[in-house]
Protein backbone atom coordinates (compact mmCIF):
# COMPACT_ATOMS: atom_id res chain seq x y z
CA UNK A 1 0.00 0.00 0.00
CA UNK A 2 1.35 3.56 -1.01
CA UNK A 3 0.00 6.81 0.37
CA UNK A 4 -0.53 9.87 -2.25
CA UNK A 5 -1.09 13.39 -0.48
CA UNK A 6 -1.01 11.36 2.69
CA UNK A 7 -4.24 9.29 2.01
CA UNK A 8 -3.67 5.64 1.26
CA UNK A 9 -4.12 4.65 -2.26
CA UNK A 10 -6.55 1.80 -1.69
CA UNK A 11 -8.91 4.84 0.14
CA UNK A 12 -8.56 6.92 -3.22
CA UNK A 13 -9.00 4.72 -5.96
CA UNK A 14 -11.64 3.09 -4.14
CA UNK A 15 -13.61 6.70 -3.79
CA UNK A 16 -12.43 6.96 -7.47
CA UNK A 17 -14.58 3.81 -8.56
CA UNK A 18 -17.70 4.74 -6.52
CA UNK A 19 -17.44 8.33 -8.00
CA UNK A 20 -16.92 6.55 -11.34
CA UNK A 21 -20.35 4.36 -10.30
CA UNK A 22 -22.45 7.17 -9.51
CA UNK A 23 -21.24 8.86 -12.57
CA UNK A 24 -22.28 6.34 -14.73
CA UNK A 25 -25.98 6.60 -13.41
CA UNK A 26 -25.70 10.43 -13.14
CA UNK A 27 -24.58 10.28 -17.08
CA UNK A 28 -27.29 7.75 -18.52
CA UNK A 29 -29.79 9.81 -16.28
CA UNK A 30 -28.90 13.20 -17.10
CA UNK A 31 -28.69 11.95 -20.73
CA UNK A 32 -32.01 11.17 -20.75
CA UNK A 33 -33.24 14.05 -19.40
CA UNK A 34 -31.24 16.21 -22.09
CA UNK A 35 -33.03 13.82 -24.61
CA UNK A 36 -36.51 14.33 -23.61
CA UNK A 37 -36.04 18.58 -22.63
CA UNK A 38 -34.13 18.60 -26.52
CA UNK A 39 -37.24 17.09 -28.33
CA UNK A 40 -40.46 17.85 -25.37
CA UNK A 41 -38.85 20.94 -24.00
CA UNK A 42 -40.10 19.17 -21.08
CA UNK A 43 -38.30 18.63 -17.91
CA UNK A 44 -39.08 14.80 -17.01
CA UNK A 45 -39.47 15.20 -13.16
CA UNK A 46 -40.78 11.38 -13.39
CA UNK A 47 -37.43 10.10 -14.23
CA UNK A 48 -36.57 9.41 -11.00
CA UNK A 49 -39.46 7.26 -10.92
CA UNK A 50 -38.78 5.52 -14.21
CA UNK A 51 -35.45 4.61 -13.09
CA UNK A 52 -37.36 3.24 -9.74
CA UNK A 53 -39.45 1.52 -12.07
CA UNK A 54 -36.63 -0.15 -14.14
CA UNK A 55 -35.05 -1.74 -11.10
CA UNK A 56 -38.76 -2.80 -10.22
CA UNK A 57 -39.30 -4.17 -13.35
CA UNK A 58 -36.08 -6.55 -13.28
CA UNK A 59 -36.59 -7.42 -9.44
CA UNK A 60 -40.69 -8.44 -10.48
CA UNK A 61 -39.39 -9.96 -13.74
CA UNK A 62 -37.51 -12.01 -11.33
CA UNK A 63 -39.51 -12.97 -8.79
CA UNK A 64 -42.52 -13.88 -10.80
CA UNK A 65 -41.03 -15.08 -14.13
CA UNK A 66 -37.79 -16.29 -13.25
CA UNK A 67 -36.65 -13.71 -15.99
CA UNK A 68 -32.98 -13.25 -14.88
CA UNK A 69 -30.84 -9.76 -15.21
CA UNK A 70 -29.12 -10.05 -18.74
CA UNK A 71 -32.76 -10.43 -20.49
CA UNK A 72 -34.10 -8.10 -17.83
CA UNK A 73 -31.77 -5.68 -18.97
CA UNK A 74 -33.66 -5.51 -22.43
CA UNK A 75 -36.96 -6.31 -21.28
CA UNK A 76 -37.52 -3.84 -18.63
CA UNK A 77 -36.31 -0.60 -20.56
CA UNK A 78 -38.82 -1.88 -23.03
CA UNK A 79 -41.41 -2.12 -20.57
CA UNK A 80 -40.96 1.14 -19.32
CA UNK A 81 -40.20 3.02 -22.47
CA UNK A 82 -43.65 1.96 -23.48
CA UNK A 83 -45.35 3.03 -20.21
CA UNK A 84 -43.28 6.31 -21.36
CA UNK A 85 -44.90 6.30 -24.68
CA UNK A 86 -48.15 5.76 -23.38
CA UNK A 87 -47.59 9.17 -20.55
CA UNK A 88 -46.34 10.74 -23.95
CA UNK A 89 -49.69 9.81 -25.54
CA UNK A 90 -52.16 10.27 -22.92
CA UNK A 91 -50.77 13.42 -20.98
CA UNK A 92 -47.84 15.11 -22.08
CA UNK A 93 -49.12 15.38 -25.53
CA UNK A 94 -52.17 17.50 -24.75
CA UNK A 95 -49.59 20.21 -22.74
CA UNK A 96 -47.72 20.56 -25.78
CA UNK A 97 -48.66 24.07 -26.49
CA UNK A 98 -48.91 25.28 -23.14
CA UNK A 99 -46.14 27.04 -20.67
CA UNK A 100 -42.98 24.17 -19.86
CA UNK A 101 -44.71 24.85 -16.28
CA UNK A 102 -46.81 21.98 -16.83
CA UNK A 103 -45.18 19.62 -18.21
CA UNK A 104 -43.50 19.84 -15.07
CA UNK A 105 -45.85 19.94 -12.77
CA UNK A 106 -47.43 17.07 -14.63
CA UNK A 107 -44.10 14.86 -14.68
CA UNK A 108 -44.01 15.76 -11.01
CA UNK A 109 -46.90 14.60 -9.72
CA UNK A 110 -46.64 11.78 -11.72
CA UNK A 111 -43.28 10.33 -9.94
CA UNK A 112 -45.44 11.31 -6.59
CA UNK A 113 -48.06 9.01 -7.60
CA UNK A 114 -45.76 6.14 -9.17
CA UNK A 115 -43.33 6.56 -5.97
CA UNK A 116 -46.93 6.46 -3.62
CA UNK A 117 -48.56 3.00 -5.22
CA UNK A 118 -44.97 1.46 -5.35
CA UNK A 119 -44.78 2.41 -1.62
CA UNK A 120 -47.88 1.24 -0.52
CA UNK A 121 -47.33 -2.23 -2.47
CA UNK A 122 -43.67 -3.13 -1.46
CA UNK A 123 -42.92 -1.26 1.94
CA UNK A 124 -39.84 1.31 1.90
CA UNK A 125 -37.54 -0.80 2.86
CA UNK A 126 -35.07 -2.15 -0.31
CA UNK A 127 -36.02 -5.66 -1.95
CA UNK A 128 -32.20 -7.55 -2.45
CA UNK A 129 -31.49 -8.02 -6.14
CA UNK A 130 -28.59 -10.34 -7.02
CA UNK A 131 -25.67 -9.63 -8.70
CA UNK A 132 -25.47 -11.88 -12.02
CA UNK A 133 -23.53 -14.91 -10.83
CA UNK A 134 -21.25 -14.64 -14.23
CA UNK A 135 -20.27 -11.11 -12.75
CA UNK A 136 -19.78 -12.31 -9.13
CA UNK A 137 -16.35 -11.79 -7.69
CA UNK A 138 -14.01 -9.28 -8.52
CA UNK A 139 -10.08 -9.45 -9.40
CA UNK A 140 -7.08 -7.38 -8.03
CA UNK A 141 -5.59 -4.63 -9.65
CA UNK A 142 -2.05 -4.69 -7.16
CA UNK A 143 -3.24 -0.97 -5.85
CA UNK A 144 -7.15 -1.98 -5.52
CA UNK A 145 -10.00 -4.81 -5.42
CA UNK A 146 -12.24 -4.18 -8.62
CA UNK A 147 -15.42 -5.89 -8.40
CA UNK A 148 -16.80 -7.12 -11.76
CA UNK A 149 -19.93 -6.16 -11.52
CA UNK A 150 -18.95 -2.31 -10.85
CA UNK A 151 -16.32 -2.78 -14.03
CA UNK A 152 -19.49 -4.13 -16.00
CA UNK A 153 -21.57 -1.03 -15.07
CA UNK A 154 -19.07 1.71 -16.00
CA UNK A 155 -18.34 -0.31 -19.20
CA UNK A 156 -21.96 -0.60 -20.18
CA UNK A 157 -23.21 3.14 -19.25
CA UNK A 158 -20.12 4.30 -21.17
CA UNK A 159 -21.17 2.52 -24.45
CA UNK A 160 -25.00 3.84 -24.13
CA UNK A 161 -23.95 7.13 -23.51
CA UNK A 162 -21.33 7.33 -26.57
CA UNK A 163 -24.14 4.73 -28.81
CA UNK A 164 -26.57 7.43 -27.90
CA UNK A 165 -24.23 10.20 -28.70
CA UNK A 166 -23.76 8.84 -31.91
CA UNK A 167 -26.91 8.06 -32.85
CA UNK A 168 -28.06 11.77 -32.58
CA UNK A 169 -24.88 13.24 -33.80
CA UNK A 170 -23.89 11.17 -36.32
CA UNK A 171 -26.77 9.45 -38.05
CA UNK A 172 -29.41 10.13 -40.33
CA UNK A 173 -32.44 9.28 -37.94
CA UNK A 174 -30.33 11.64 -35.44
CA UNK A 175 -30.06 14.93 -37.59
CA UNK A 176 -34.13 14.20 -38.14
CA UNK A 177 -33.99 14.55 -34.24
CA UNK A 178 -31.63 17.65 -33.96
CA UNK A 179 -33.30 19.00 -36.74
CA UNK A 180 -37.11 18.80 -35.18
CA UNK A 181 -35.21 19.69 -31.64
CA UNK A 182 -34.34 22.91 -33.61
CA UNK A 183 -37.68 23.82 -35.91
CA UNK A 184 -40.52 21.65 -35.31
CA UNK A 185 -43.07 23.19 -37.41
CA UNK A 186 -40.63 22.97 -40.69
CA UNK A 187 -39.78 19.34 -39.92
CA UNK A 188 -43.27 18.57 -40.53
CA UNK A 189 -43.77 20.35 -43.46
CA UNK A 190 -40.52 17.96 -45.05
CA UNK A 191 -43.23 15.37 -44.59
CA UNK A 192 -41.34 13.89 -41.16
CA UNK A 193 -43.69 13.01 -38.70
CA UNK A 194 -42.82 14.51 -35.99
CA UNK A 195 -45.33 13.72 -33.25
CA UNK A 196 -44.54 10.28 -33.32
CA UNK A 197 -40.84 11.19 -33.29
CA UNK A 198 -41.25 13.02 -30.37
CA UNK A 199 -43.56 10.12 -28.79
CA UNK A 200 -40.67 7.57 -29.49
CA UNK A 201 -37.76 10.06 -28.19
CA UNK A 202 -39.73 10.23 -24.90
CA UNK A 203 -39.95 6.52 -24.85
CA UNK A 204 -36.52 6.64 -25.54
CA UNK A 205 -35.16 8.80 -22.81
CA UNK A 206 -37.47 6.50 -20.37
CA UNK A 207 -36.02 3.61 -21.53
CA UNK A 208 -32.52 4.65 -20.90
CA UNK A 209 -33.74 5.86 -17.13
CA UNK A 210 -35.13 1.69 -16.28
CA UNK A 211 -31.84 0.51 -18.33
CA UNK A 212 -29.98 2.60 -15.32
CA UNK A 213 -32.57 1.06 -12.91
CA UNK A 214 -31.69 -2.46 -14.09
CA UNK A 215 -28.14 -1.70 -13.91
CA UNK A 216 -28.32 0.00 -9.98
CA UNK A 217 -30.27 -3.33 -9.26
CA UNK A 218 -27.73 -5.41 -7.58
CA UNK A 219 -25.75 -2.27 -6.37
CA UNK A 220 -28.33 -0.62 -4.26
CA UNK A 221 -31.26 -2.30 -2.90
CA UNK A 222 -34.69 -1.66 -4.81
CA UNK A 223 -36.61 0.59 -3.03
CA UNK A 224 -39.54 3.03 -3.90
CA UNK A 225 -37.80 6.05 -3.53
CA UNK A 226 -34.29 5.06 -4.93
CA UNK A 227 -35.05 7.39 -7.65
CA UNK A 228 -36.33 10.69 -5.98
CA UNK A 229 -32.91 10.19 -3.99
CA UNK A 230 -30.66 9.86 -7.12
CA UNK A 231 -32.67 12.09 -8.99
CA UNK A 232 -32.20 15.77 -7.06
CA UNK A 233 -28.10 15.08 -7.94
CA UNK A 234 -28.86 14.29 -11.65
CA UNK A 235 -31.15 17.80 -12.31
CA UNK A 236 -27.89 19.54 -10.44
CA UNK A 237 -25.80 17.63 -13.16
CA UNK A 238 -28.07 18.40 -15.87
CA UNK A 239 -28.08 22.27 -14.58
CA UNK A 240 -23.97 22.53 -14.81
CA UNK A 241 -23.94 20.52 -17.83
CA UNK A 242 -26.65 22.52 -19.74
CA UNK A 243 -30.12 21.39 -20.63
CA UNK A 244 -30.34 19.81 -24.13
CA UNK A 245 -25.96 19.51 -24.59
CA UNK A 246 -26.03 15.65 -25.19
CA UNK A 247 -22.25 15.61 -24.86
CA UNK A 248 -22.35 18.09 -21.86
CA UNK A 249 -24.98 15.59 -20.06
CA UNK A 250 -22.46 12.49 -20.43
CA UNK A 251 -19.04 14.22 -19.83
CA UNK A 252 -20.66 16.17 -16.65
CA UNK A 253 -22.80 13.28 -15.27
CA UNK A 254 -19.01 11.04 -15.53
CA UNK A 255 -16.92 14.15 -14.34
CA UNK A 256 -19.34 14.95 -11.41
CA UNK A 257 -19.49 11.22 -9.86
CA UNK A 258 -15.90 11.69 -9.87
CA UNK A 259 -15.50 15.21 -7.98
CA UNK A 260 -17.98 13.71 -5.79
CA UNK A 261 -15.87 10.53 -4.99
CA UNK A 262 -12.75 12.45 -4.73
CA UNK A 263 -14.40 15.03 -2.39
CA UNK A 264 -15.34 12.17 0.17
CA UNK A 265 -11.27 11.48 0.25
CA UNK A 266 -10.00 14.77 0.93
CA UNK A 267 -12.93 16.77 2.85
CA UNK A 268 -15.47 13.95 3.79
CA UNK A 269 -18.51 16.69 4.99
CA UNK A 270 -18.63 18.33 1.28
CA UNK A 271 -19.19 15.24 -0.53
CA UNK A 272 -22.88 15.55 -0.44
CA UNK A 273 -23.07 19.29 -0.77
CA UNK A 274 -20.25 19.77 -3.56
CA UNK A 275 -22.41 18.70 -6.58
CA UNK A 276 -24.93 21.80 -5.39
CA UNK A 277 -21.92 23.91 -5.09
CA UNK A 278 -20.83 23.70 -8.10
CA UNK A 279 -23.91 24.03 -9.34
CA UNK A 280 -24.72 27.32 -7.74
CA UNK A 281 -20.92 28.63 -9.16
CA UNK A 282 -22.13 27.53 -12.90
CA UNK A 283 -25.50 29.56 -12.57
CA UNK A 284 -23.73 32.43 -11.61
CA UNK A 285 -20.94 32.22 -14.39
CA UNK A 286 -22.27 30.33 -17.15
CA UNK A 287 -26.28 30.26 -16.48
CA UNK A 288 -26.87 28.06 -19.59
CA UNK A 289 -24.33 25.50 -18.16
CA UNK A 290 -20.92 24.78 -19.01
CA UNK A 291 -21.70 22.66 -22.59
CA UNK A 292 -25.20 24.68 -23.19
CA UNK A 293 -26.20 27.00 -25.94
CA UNK A 294 -26.98 30.22 -24.67
CA UNK A 295 -29.94 32.17 -26.21
CA UNK B 1 -55.87 27.75 -75.59
CA UNK B 2 -58.14 24.74 -73.57
CA UNK B 3 -57.87 25.21 -69.66
CA UNK B 4 -55.54 23.13 -68.20
CA UNK B 5 -57.01 21.20 -65.02
CA UNK B 6 -55.67 23.00 -61.89
CA UNK B 7 -52.75 21.10 -60.38
CA UNK B 8 -53.76 23.22 -57.15
CA UNK B 9 -57.05 24.39 -56.72
CA UNK B 10 -57.17 26.87 -53.03
CA UNK B 11 -61.24 27.79 -52.63
CA UNK B 12 -62.47 30.04 -50.05
CA UNK B 13 -59.85 29.47 -47.97
CA UNK B 14 -59.80 31.19 -44.31
CA UNK B 15 -57.08 31.20 -41.91
CA UNK B 16 -55.91 32.20 -38.31
CA UNK B 17 -53.11 32.82 -35.90
CA UNK B 18 -54.97 32.68 -32.82
CA UNK B 19 -57.73 35.17 -32.62
CA UNK B 20 -57.15 37.30 -35.30
CA UNK B 21 -58.31 36.38 -38.42
CA UNK B 22 -55.74 36.56 -41.22
CA UNK B 23 -57.25 34.96 -44.73
CA UNK B 24 -60.56 36.02 -46.09
CA UNK B 25 -62.09 33.73 -48.54
CA UNK B 26 -58.71 33.26 -50.83
CA UNK B 27 -59.39 31.12 -54.02
CA UNK B 28 -56.44 30.84 -56.68
CA UNK B 29 -55.68 27.92 -58.81
CA UNK B 30 -52.46 26.75 -59.86
CA UNK B 31 -52.19 24.60 -63.38
CA UNK B 32 -49.16 21.95 -64.06
CA UNK B 33 -46.18 23.40 -65.45
CA UNK B 34 -47.21 27.12 -64.36
CA UNK B 35 -45.28 29.47 -62.13
CA UNK B 36 -47.71 31.62 -60.40
CA UNK B 37 -46.95 34.26 -58.34
CA UNK B 38 -48.76 35.97 -55.43
CA UNK B 39 -48.15 39.91 -55.30
CA UNK B 40 -49.44 42.34 -52.33
CA UNK B 41 -48.16 44.57 -50.02
CA UNK B 42 -45.96 43.15 -46.72
CA UNK B 43 -48.94 41.32 -44.77
CA UNK B 44 -51.53 41.31 -46.97
CA UNK B 45 -51.55 37.47 -46.14
CA UNK B 46 -49.25 35.97 -49.30
CA UNK B 47 -46.83 33.97 -46.78
CA UNK B 48 -49.88 32.78 -44.81
CA UNK B 49 -51.78 31.40 -47.70
CA UNK B 50 -48.55 29.26 -48.53
CA UNK B 51 -48.18 27.92 -44.96
CA UNK B 52 -51.97 27.66 -44.73
CA UNK B 53 -52.11 25.60 -48.40
CA UNK B 54 -48.84 23.69 -46.39
CA UNK B 55 -50.87 23.22 -43.62
CA UNK B 56 -48.26 25.09 -41.06
CA UNK B 57 -51.44 27.15 -39.85
CA UNK B 58 -53.62 24.47 -38.43
CA UNK B 59 -56.76 26.47 -38.01
CA UNK B 60 -58.49 27.49 -41.69
CA UNK B 61 -61.19 26.16 -43.23
CA UNK B 62 -62.24 26.30 -47.13
CA UNK B 63 -60.86 24.00 -49.56
CA UNK B 64 -57.20 23.08 -50.81
CA UNK B 65 -57.10 20.44 -53.54
CA UNK B 66 -53.89 19.07 -55.08
CA UNK B 67 -54.48 16.96 -57.75
CA UNK B 68 -58.39 16.45 -57.23
CA UNK B 69 -57.44 15.43 -53.72
CA UNK B 70 -58.89 17.23 -50.17
CA UNK B 71 -55.76 18.32 -48.25
CA UNK B 72 -57.43 20.93 -45.91
CA UNK B 73 -58.02 18.05 -43.19
CA UNK B 74 -54.29 16.86 -43.48
CA UNK B 75 -51.16 17.93 -40.69
CA UNK B 76 -48.41 19.30 -42.50
CA UNK B 77 -46.18 16.34 -42.82
CA UNK B 78 -49.33 14.23 -44.74
CA UNK B 79 -49.66 17.26 -47.28
CA UNK B 80 -45.81 17.19 -47.87
CA UNK B 81 -45.97 13.47 -48.39
CA UNK B 82 -48.83 14.08 -51.14
CA UNK B 83 -46.27 16.22 -53.29
CA UNK B 84 -45.88 19.48 -52.14
CA UNK B 85 -42.91 20.62 -50.82
CA UNK B 86 -42.37 24.36 -49.21
CA UNK B 87 -39.42 26.67 -49.00
CA UNK B 88 -40.26 29.44 -46.19
CA UNK B 89 -39.10 33.21 -46.12
CA UNK B 90 -36.87 32.55 -43.44
CA UNK B 91 -35.08 29.18 -45.48
CA UNK B 92 -35.51 27.51 -42.53
CA UNK B 93 -31.22 25.79 -42.65
CA UNK B 94 -30.74 23.96 -39.72
CA UNK B 95 -27.72 25.03 -37.25
CA UNK B 96 -27.52 21.58 -36.10
CA UNK B 97 -27.27 20.19 -39.31
CA UNK B 98 -24.30 20.05 -42.09
CA UNK B 99 -24.97 21.18 -45.26
CA UNK B 100 -25.35 17.70 -46.53
CA UNK B 101 -27.57 16.94 -43.90
CA UNK B 102 -29.95 19.80 -44.35
CA UNK B 103 -30.12 18.41 -48.24
CA UNK B 104 -31.23 15.19 -47.31
CA UNK B 105 -33.58 15.93 -44.20
CA UNK B 106 -36.84 17.13 -46.19
CA UNK B 107 -38.55 13.35 -47.03
CA UNK B 108 -38.45 11.76 -50.44
CA UNK B 109 -42.54 11.67 -51.45
CA UNK B 110 -42.14 10.33 -54.96
CA UNK B 111 -39.99 8.96 -57.18
CA UNK B 112 -38.24 11.38 -59.69
CA UNK B 113 -36.97 14.18 -57.72
CA UNK B 114 -33.75 15.68 -58.19
CA UNK B 115 -30.24 13.46 -57.51
CA UNK B 116 -27.70 15.33 -55.66
CA UNK B 117 -25.58 15.67 -58.87
CA UNK B 118 -28.24 17.50 -60.69
CA UNK B 119 -28.76 19.40 -57.40
CA UNK B 120 -25.03 20.29 -57.48
CA UNK B 121 -25.44 21.13 -61.20
CA UNK B 122 -27.89 24.11 -61.02
CA UNK B 123 -25.88 24.91 -57.42
CA UNK B 124 -22.43 24.57 -57.67
CA UNK B 125 -21.28 26.18 -54.43
CA UNK B 126 -23.09 23.62 -52.29
CA UNK B 127 -21.37 20.56 -53.44
CA UNK B 128 -17.72 22.09 -52.00
CA UNK B 129 -19.72 23.07 -48.44
CA UNK B 130 -21.52 20.14 -47.84
CA UNK B 131 -19.16 19.55 -44.38
CA UNK B 132 -19.82 23.14 -43.63
CA UNK B 133 -22.25 24.12 -40.86
CA UNK B 134 -25.82 24.99 -42.46
CA UNK B 135 -25.84 28.51 -41.12
CA UNK B 136 -22.24 28.88 -41.30
CA UNK B 137 -23.08 29.07 -45.63
CA UNK B 138 -23.94 32.70 -47.00
CA UNK B 139 -27.36 34.20 -47.17
CA UNK B 140 -27.14 33.20 -51.28
CA UNK B 141 -25.55 30.13 -50.80
CA UNK B 142 -28.74 29.48 -47.50
CA UNK B 143 -31.27 30.14 -50.13
CA UNK B 144 -29.47 27.96 -53.11
CA UNK B 145 -29.75 24.92 -50.28
CA UNK B 146 -33.26 26.07 -49.15
CA UNK B 147 -34.41 25.45 -52.70
CA UNK B 148 -32.29 22.81 -53.44
CA UNK B 149 -32.93 20.71 -50.36
CA UNK B 150 -36.89 20.08 -51.77
CA UNK B 151 -36.19 19.31 -54.97
CA UNK B 152 -34.71 15.96 -53.89
CA UNK B 153 -38.40 15.18 -52.71
CA UNK B 154 -40.14 14.46 -55.96
CA UNK B 155 -42.58 17.14 -55.23
CA UNK B 156 -43.55 18.66 -58.34
CA UNK B 157 -45.37 21.48 -56.80
CA UNK B 158 -43.15 24.26 -55.06
CA UNK B 159 -44.41 26.54 -52.86
CA UNK B 160 -41.27 29.43 -52.60
CA UNK B 161 -41.97 32.01 -49.89
CA UNK B 162 -39.41 35.15 -51.28
CA UNK B 163 -36.93 33.24 -52.62
CA UNK B 164 -34.61 36.37 -53.41
CA UNK B 165 -35.00 38.51 -49.99
CA UNK B 166 -31.92 39.84 -48.68
CA UNK B 167 -29.52 38.97 -51.57
CA UNK B 168 -27.09 40.41 -53.82
CA UNK B 169 -28.27 40.94 -57.45
CA UNK B 170 -26.21 38.64 -59.11
CA UNK B 171 -27.71 36.10 -56.76
CA UNK B 172 -30.94 37.27 -57.65
CA UNK B 173 -30.18 36.42 -61.12
CA UNK B 174 -28.72 33.03 -60.03
CA UNK B 175 -31.86 31.95 -58.41
CA UNK B 176 -33.81 33.63 -61.32
CA UNK B 177 -32.28 31.16 -63.79
CA UNK B 178 -32.72 28.52 -61.46
CA UNK B 179 -36.49 29.09 -61.43
CA UNK B 180 -36.71 29.28 -64.91
CA UNK B 181 -35.05 26.35 -65.72
CA UNK B 182 -37.20 24.36 -62.99
CA UNK B 183 -40.07 25.49 -65.07
CA UNK B 184 -38.43 24.17 -68.31
CA UNK B 185 -38.12 20.73 -66.33
CA UNK B 186 -42.40 20.89 -65.48
CA UNK B 187 -42.23 21.81 -61.95
CA UNK B 188 -45.42 23.91 -61.00
CA UNK B 189 -44.08 26.91 -59.02
CA UNK B 190 -46.43 28.68 -56.71
CA UNK B 191 -44.00 31.97 -55.52
CA UNK B 192 -44.18 34.62 -53.15
CA UNK B 193 -42.25 37.59 -54.16
CA UNK B 194 -41.81 41.62 -53.16
CA UNK B 195 -39.35 41.87 -56.10
CA UNK B 196 -41.72 42.44 -59.16
CA UNK B 197 -39.07 42.82 -61.61
CA UNK B 198 -37.87 39.07 -60.45
CA UNK B 199 -41.23 37.92 -60.72
CA UNK B 200 -41.76 39.21 -64.27
CA UNK B 201 -39.54 37.29 -65.50
CA UNK B 202 -40.60 34.10 -64.53
CA UNK B 203 -44.51 34.23 -64.18
CA UNK B 204 -47.32 32.80 -66.04
CA UNK B 205 -50.09 34.43 -63.63
CA UNK B 206 -50.24 36.70 -60.94
CA UNK B 207 -52.87 37.21 -57.95
CA UNK B 208 -52.99 40.23 -56.63
CA UNK B 209 -53.68 39.99 -52.19
CA UNK B 210 -54.60 42.66 -49.72
CA UNK B 211 -55.93 42.21 -46.45
CA UNK B 212 -56.06 38.58 -46.75
CA UNK B 213 -58.16 38.86 -49.96
CA UNK B 214 -57.40 38.01 -53.61
CA UNK B 215 -58.03 41.52 -55.01
CA UNK B 216 -57.29 41.18 -58.43
CA UNK B 217 -56.34 38.24 -60.97
CA UNK B 218 -53.90 38.98 -64.73
CA UNK B 219 -51.93 36.49 -66.78
CA UNK B 220 -48.38 37.48 -67.88
CA UNK B 221 -49.28 38.61 -70.85
CA UNK B 222 -51.86 41.56 -69.58
CA UNK B 223 -48.94 42.60 -67.55
CA UNK B 224 -48.41 45.89 -69.32
CA UNK B 225 -52.07 46.78 -69.67
CA UNK B 226 -52.47 46.12 -65.80
CA UNK B 227 -49.00 48.47 -65.23
CA UNK B 228 -51.24 51.21 -63.91
CA UNK B 229 -53.49 49.36 -61.91
CA UNK B 230 -50.13 47.66 -60.29
CA UNK B 231 -48.53 49.83 -59.05
CA UNK B 232 -51.80 51.32 -57.30
CA UNK B 233 -51.70 48.02 -55.72
CA UNK B 234 -48.49 47.39 -54.81
CA UNK B 235 -47.60 51.25 -53.80
CA UNK B 236 -44.45 51.66 -56.00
Amino acid sequence: MFEIFGIPSQALFGQLLLGLINGSFYALLSLGLAVIFGMLNVINFTHGAQYMMGAFAAYLLLQHAGIGYWPALVIAPLLIGATGVVIERLFLRRLRKLDPLYGLMLTFGLALVIEGLFRNVYGSSGLPYQVPESLEGGRNLGFMFLPNYRAWVIVLSLAVCLATWYGIERTRLGSYLRAATENPVLVRAFGINVPRMVTLTYGFGVALAALAGVMAAPIYNVSPQMGSDLIIVVFAVVVIGGMGSIMGAIVTGFALGVVEGLTKVFFPEASNTVIFVIMAIVLLVRPAGLFGRTG
Amino acid sequence: MPEAPALLAVKELEAWYGESHVLHGVTLDVRTGEVVTLLGRNGVGKTTTLKAVMGIIESRTGSVRFEGKELIRLSSDAIARSGIAFCPEERGIFSSLDVKENLLLPRQVRPGGLDLDRIFALFPNLRERLNSQGTKLSGGEQQMLAIGRILRTGARLLLLDEPTEGLAPVIVEQIGRTIGALKAQGFTILLVEQNFQFAAALADRYYVMEHGRIIDHFAAADLKASTEKLHDYLGV
